[in-house]
């Protein structure tokens, strides 16, 4: 196998990723982007681990994912209260902290 | 094109045409939906990689427990349920950032390799044996560090979203 089918797929799947962060404007849907990124560098990272050999890649793409899912569980509860607070759910409404 | 590449290929399109359909949605809960399609076709293509544990592991907290708890989000921040039409921003400074650093991406990814054929017929299984094996081996201490994190996520969740919280201090 050549492994640039994968590294093709990781590096589109994390441009759609990164176009739908930029684009859209409802914060959960925002947050299901991210998650799209955090998986195409998940599959870099098993890619990587199948060419080496070892299992290292691997186990570093199972510590991603524990971090994403607490990510999300925080991220959810901020949007959560953004919501209850200005009752919108848009990242265009949340702009206290721009200047 | 061996079986792998033409599975690997099959997937691979299944995933990104479920990200696209991710990102250009009009449907709020549809785009969650589709998030499932995309991380389960994913979790296909570890288990091509012989990445057993991880695909199964996919399955459980992505497509089992983070879709469902974006879904629970989408519901509780009364989002409509039809099409909305003020979901997006301007789409091409957008386009054009993100497109522009995919490609580089890609661009680097590919000149590491160059199509070289890799040899792969011995590589160890990641199955659940060895991937624990190696966790509680070499990896100790991140597994630990990493259940220290979980928890302060946790809690953290707990106190930013109860609002009595936090206010009878002050």
């Amino acid at each position: 196998m050549t492994p640039d089918y994968y590294l093709i797929l990781a590096a589109v799947l994390f441009t759609i990723g990164a176009v739908g962060v930029l684009v859209r404007r409802n914060a959960i849907v925002v947050f299901m982007c991210v998650e799209l990124m955090l998986n195409a560098a998940n599959l870099t990272l098993v890619t990587f681990a199948r060419i080496n050999g070892s299992l290292d890649g691997q186990i570093m793409a199972f510590f991603v994912m524990v971090v994403a899912a607490a990510e999300v569980v925080i991220g959810l509860a901020i949007i959560m209260s953004i919501f209850r607070s200005r009752r919108s759910a848009s990242v265009d409404d949340a702009n206290l902290l721009k200047y | 094109m061996t079986v792998t590449d033409v599975l690997v290929c099959a997937l691979g399109a299944v995933s990104l045409g479920a990200a696209l359909r991710v990102v250009t949605s009009k449907h709020l809960v549809r785009a969650g939906l589709w998030l499932v399609v995309a991380l389960g076709s994913l979790a296909g293509v570890y288990l091509v990689l012989t990445a057993e544990l991880l695909a199964w592991v996919q399955v459980l907290i992505y497509v089992g427990a983070v879709v469902v708890l974006m879904l629970f989000a989408v519901m509780l921040t009364r989002a409509p349920i039809g099409p909305s039409d003020d979901l997006d921003r301007a789409k091409v400074p957008g386009v054009l950032i993100g497109g522009g650093a995919g490609l580089g991406l890609a661009a680097v990814l590919v000149d590491a390799y160059r199509w070289r054929e890799v040899g792969l017929s011995d590589v160890e299984p990641g199955d659940a044996g060895a991937m624990g094996r190696e966790v509680f081996t070499s990896w100790v201490l991140p597994f630990e560090l990493l259940s220290v994190l979980l928890l302060a996520a946790l809690i953290g969740a707990i106190v930013v979203s109860r609002p009595d919280v936090g206010q009878r201090s002050r």
